[in-house]
């Protein structure tokens, strides 16, 4: 091979290297893992912050069309940034709410809800977290989008409008 | 009295030998879990919340006499394959760990071919 064609191909394959580089470093860094996608609701059982009497179950997931499931606490300040957008999808577009609230006490929790406003149409307790790990949570806040029982959607993070416009199409 | 002794011994020996068995192979299962929401460390060696909650299902599993292997698909389900720390051989990666073996191989030849074309020339 001759020494010119050798530092063509030589170059050639040092841009597609730095198109390569360039692209990733555009991407969004946000992790967003796709384990629970396509799955079932997994099998769980928790006491409703709501109705005493009542347990929420992932039985709940079938009885609707499309939930949108939000683990959250008091204690975490993305979730105080995100609530407002809940209650829009609640107010606005109608959606049916599930919050679990995550490692966190029912008073802490009330308190939270009666100062910012309460979205959620039932509300599950996880104090030791397990339902979390269920769900394959990675930490709080963290959002699906259940349709007929399946997850279909879910988002690691606060809520933005991109994630909300994502979560409408799905509807 | 003494057989009494000999006995009482030997039970808290038993239980001894199987607790850290246990903890053995508890050890061994923390060792093989990411901490998903740590930089590059296993849940034995993390003290965040995500570790010690993974921590605490590994024992309750355990404890409810479920297998390693059953723990690892329970996680792997929830989590992807990212969760243990060795993971398995599978059509996804199946690059990752074919190119090592590969470019060791492709090395090797290029060796040989070298070192032959040298032993020629000399």
């Amino acid at each position: 091979m001759q020494y010119k064609t050798k530092i063509i191909i030589l170059s050639l394959l040092l841009i597609l290297i730095f198109l390569f580089f360039y692209k990733v470093l555009l991407t969004e860094k946000t992790y967003q893992p796709r384990s629970m996608i396509g799955k079932s609701v997994p099998e769980f059982s928790v006491e409703n912050l709501k109705d005493a009497n009542r347990k929420i179950t992932n039985q709940d997931f079938s009885a609707k069309e499309t939930i949108i499931l939000n683990f959250w606490a008091s204690w975490c300040v993305p979730c105080r940034i995100e609530h407002p957008i809940l209650l829009e999808l609640k107010k606005k577009y109608k959606l049916f709410l599930i919050g679990i609230n995550y490692k966190d006490s029912t008073s802490n929790a009330k308190k939270f809800l009666n100062e910012l406003g309460d979205p959620f149409d039932s509300i599950g307790s996880d104090p030791k977290g397990e339902v979390a790990i269920h769900f394959g949570v990675y930490g709080i806040p963290e959002t699906y989008v259940i349709k007929k029982n399946k997850i279909v959607f879910r988002h690691i993070g606060p809520l933005n409008q991109d994630v909300v416009n994502k979560i409408l199409s799905l509807k | 009295m003494i057989k009494k002794f000999f006995i009482a011994i030997l039970f808290s020996f038993l239980i001894t030998n199987v607790s850290f068995g246990n903890d053995q192979l508890k050890n061994k299962i923390y060792k093989n879990l990411r901490c998903v929401v740590c930089q590059g460390q296993t849940i034995y060696e993390s003290n965040s919340d995500f570790a010690l909650d993974l921590k605490k299902l590994v024992e309750k599993k355990l404890n409810n006499g479920e297998t390693e292997q059953q723990i690892y698909s329970y996680l792997i389900s929830r989590y992807g394959d990212w969760i243990v720390m060795t993971p398995k051989f599978n059509l996804s990666n199946v690059l990752l760990w074919i190119i090592p073996l590969g470019v060791f191989l492709i090395g090797l030849l290029t060796i040989s071919k070298i070192t032959r074309k040298s032993k020629l020339n000399s």
